[in-house]
C-alpha cells in the first residue's frame, strides 16, 4: 500500500534558522531518507520550496486565473512529502513517527487511492 | 568509532562533568536562578582559562571556580540591589582553602527541581542532562533527534519557569517522596531509553550518563530502594551493550549473545546495587526490572537462564506495571517454559499490542517454534514492516529466511 507522509510545518528560511540549524535539519532529512531507502520502502521524497515561490492557477469560474502565492495562506504550509510503500497503516505510522518534521510540524499519513504507473492506472477509488 | 572507545570516552567525560554539576547545583540552589548560575559559572570558567595558564592551576580548582562564580553572582545581585536600593547581606565565604568534599552537594535538590511536577515531563530528562551534567543544548538535541533551536528554546523556557515560579531547591520530605521520586527516576530512565528509539542506532548513546545520574541519585538518597533498582537496571543493560551487535552489524538477541563480551564490572555493580535495594524490603518496578536483568546476567556465571525465576519476576512486574513491554516479555517466557501454544495464548490476551513491534516479533518466533511456518512467515513480515532500525530488521529478516529454506 502506498502512503504519502505529507509534512506541514511553519516556513523558516536559512536566515531565520541560522546556517547550523539548517545543516542539522538537512542531515536529519538525509538520515531519514536513507533509512527509508535501506528498508526498501521509499518511492519518492520531495521537499518543496517555500510557498512564496508557489503559483496558483484556477479556471473554476470560467476564466483562467493565475495567482502568486499558495492556495491557502496558513501559518503552517505544505512542506513536502515522502511517498512510501508499506504493507499497512501500522508500518506507515512507525515510519511517520521517525520523520524529522514530526518534531516541529505535523505529518499527515494518507493512503493512495489510485496511481498511474507504466501507462496504466492501478488501484480502485 | 568503536563502541569501546565511545564508552571509555563517555566515562571520562562523566567524571569531568561531576564537578560541573556540583558547582551549578550549589550556585543555583542559593538563588533559584539556573540561567544566572550558568552565566556566573561560565564567567568563572572563562576567567580560569585566562589566568590558570600563567598562575598555575590552584590547589582546589573547584573551590576557586566556586568563589569566582559566587562573586560574580553577588556582583550581579548587588547591581540589581543598588537599582532597587535594598540592602544585601554579605556572604564572606571563600572556598579556596576548604576541602572539596566539604562543598555541600546540592545535585539531589537540582534533580528534584528538574523533575518537579510543574515542569513538562518531556523536558525533564534534557534539563537534567544540561544542569547536572553540563551538556550543551546541541548535544542533547542530537541525542533526542530534535533540532537544536527547538531544544534550546524548551530548555530556556523550563529554566525561566523554575526561576519565575520559584520552584524550591529542596529534597522532598519522606512523606512526599513516594509522590516525587518516580518522576526523577523516569527522567533518568528517559536518558537511557532514548538509546532504543533511534532510526539507525548511530546517534550518541547516553547510557553512561544515565548510569551516572542513577548512581548519583541512589548514593545521595541512600535509603531509596527504587533508586538503587534503577541504577542496577541500567548497569545490567549497559553491561551488554557490546554484545548486542554482531561483527556483521546485525542485532544479536539476548539469548544468543556471547557472554564473554558482557562487562563483568558493570554486572558486579548491578548485583551490588540490587542487594542494597533489597535491604529496604520495598519492592518496586525498577527493582523487578533489575532483578530480571540480574537473572539474565547470571548466565555469564552459570551458563543457564533460570526461566522459572523470570516467570515469577515478570508476573510480579505485570501485576505492578502492566506495560505492553512487560506483558509481551511474560508471554515470551511462558512460551519458553510451557511451549509455544501457551505463549501464543498469553500473547493473544494482550490488548492494544496491534502495532507493537516486539509483540509481532515474539508472535513470529512462537509460531515458528510451533511449526506454523506460513503464519510465522506472515508475522515476521509484519514485525519487519514495523521495524525502523536496520540492525534489528536484518536480524528478523534472517530469522524469516531460515523459516523456509526452500523459499
Amino acid at each position: 500500500m502506498r502512503y504519502s507522509l505529507i509534512m506541514h510545518y511553519p516556513e523558516m528560511t536559512e536566515a531565520d534558522l541560522g546556517t547550523e540549524a539548517m545543516n542539522e535539519g538537512k542531515a536529519a532529512f538525509d538520515d531519514y531518507a536513507k533509512a527509508l531507502n535501506e528498508a526498501g520502502v521509499l518511492l519518492a521524497a520531495e521537499v518543496l520550496q517555500q510557498s512564496a515561490s508557489t503559483t496558483t492557477l484556477t479556471a473554476r469560474d470560467g476564466a483562467l486565473k493565475v495567482q502568486d502565492g499558495p492556495f491557502a495562506d496558513t501559518k503552517e504550509q505544505l512542506g513536502g512529502i515522502f511517498l512510501i510503500d508499506v504493507p499497512d497503516l501500522d508500518a506507515a505510522l512507525a515510519w511517520a513517527e521517525k520523520c524529522p518534521a514530526a518534531y516541529y510540524g505535523t505529518i499527515e499519513i494518507r493512503p493512495t487511492a489510485v496511481h498511474f504507473e507504466d501507462g496504466a492506472w492501478h488501484g480502485t477509488i | 568509532m568503536a563502541r569501546d572507545d565511545l564508552t571509555a570516552k563517555a566515562r571520562a567525560e562523566v567524571v569531568a562533568r561531576a564537578s560541573y554539576g556540583r558547582l551549578l547545583a550549589l550556585l543555583a540552589a542559593r538563588t533559584g536562578d539556573i540561567p544566572g548560575a550558568e552565566d556566573a559559572l561560565g564567567d568563572a570558567f572563562v576567567q580560569a582559562l585566562s589566568t590558570w595558564p600563567a598562575s598555575g592551576v590552584p590547589a582546589n580548582p573547584e573551590g576557586w571556580l566556586m568563589t569566582v562564580a559566587r562573586n560574580r553572582q553577588r556582583d550581579r545581585a548587588k547591581s540589581a540591589a543598588e537599582r532597587t536600593s535594598a540592602p544585601l547581606a554579605a556572604e564572606p565565604q571563600v572556598f579556596d582553602e576548604v576541602d572539596p568534599d566539604a562543598i555541600p552537594d546540592k545535585r539531589l535538590e537540582l534533580m528534584f527541581v528538574c523533575a518537579h511536577p510543574a515542569i513538562d515531563p518531556g523536558i525533564r530528562t534534557p534539563l537534567m542532562l544540561q544542569t547536572v551534567l553540563g551538556f550543551e543544548a546541541e548535544q542533547i538535541a542530537r541525542a533526542f533527534a530534535m533540532p537544536t533551536g527547538t531544544m534550546a528554546q524548551r530548555l530556556v523556557r523550563a529554566k525561566r519557569r523554575i526561576r519565575d515560579a520559584r520552584i524550591p531547591f529542596v529534597v522532598p520530605t519522606r512523606a512526599d517522596m513516594p509522590e516525587r521520586l518516580p518522576a526523577v527516576l523516569e527522567a533518568i530512565y528517559g536518558a537511557y531509553a532514548i538509546d532504543w528509539l533511534l532510526v539507525s542506532g548511530e546517534r550518541e548513546s547516553l547510557a553512561a550518563e544515565s548510569l551516572y545520574l542513577a548512581s548519583t541519585l541512589a548514593t545521595l538518597l541512600d535509603d531509596e530502594p527504587e533508586a538503587y533498582g534503577l541504577a542496577a537496571l541500567i548497569a545490567f543493560s549497559f553491561s551488554r551493550a557490546r554484545a548486542r551487535t554482531g561483527a556483521d552489524g546485525r542485532f544479536v538477541p539476548l539469548e544468543e549473545q556471547d557472554t564473554t563480551r558482557w562487562d563483568a564490572t558493570l554486572i558486579a555493580r548491578g548485583d551490588d546495587w540490587l542487594r542494597r535495594a533489597a535491604r529496604a524490603q520495598r519492592l518496586g518496578r525498577f527493582q523487578l526490572e533489575a532483578a530480571i536483568q540480574a537473572v539474565h546476567a547470571a548466565r555469564a556465571r552459570t551458563g543457564l537462564t533460570d526461566w522459572w525465576a523470570l516467570r515469577t519476576l515478570y508476573t510480579a512486574l505485570v501485576e505492578l506495571t502492566p506495560t505492553l513491554g512487560a506483558r509481551v516479555s511474560l508471554a515470551a517466557t511462558i512460551g519458553t517454559l510451557d511451549g509455544p501454544d501457551a505463549g501464543l495464548a498469553a500473547l493473544e490476551a494482550i490488548e492494544g499490542a496491534e502495532r507493537f513491534q516486539p509483540a509481532w516479533a515474539t508472535r513470529a518466533h512462537l509460531l515458528a517454534e510451533a511449526g506454523a511456518t506460513r503464519e510465522a512467515s506472515a508475522a515476521y513480515e509484519k514485525a519487519i514492516s514495523l521495524t525502523t532500525e536496520s540492525a534489528l530488521r536484518a536480524h528478523l529478516t534472517e530469522k524469516a529466511t531460515r523459516l523456509s529454506p526452500n523459499g
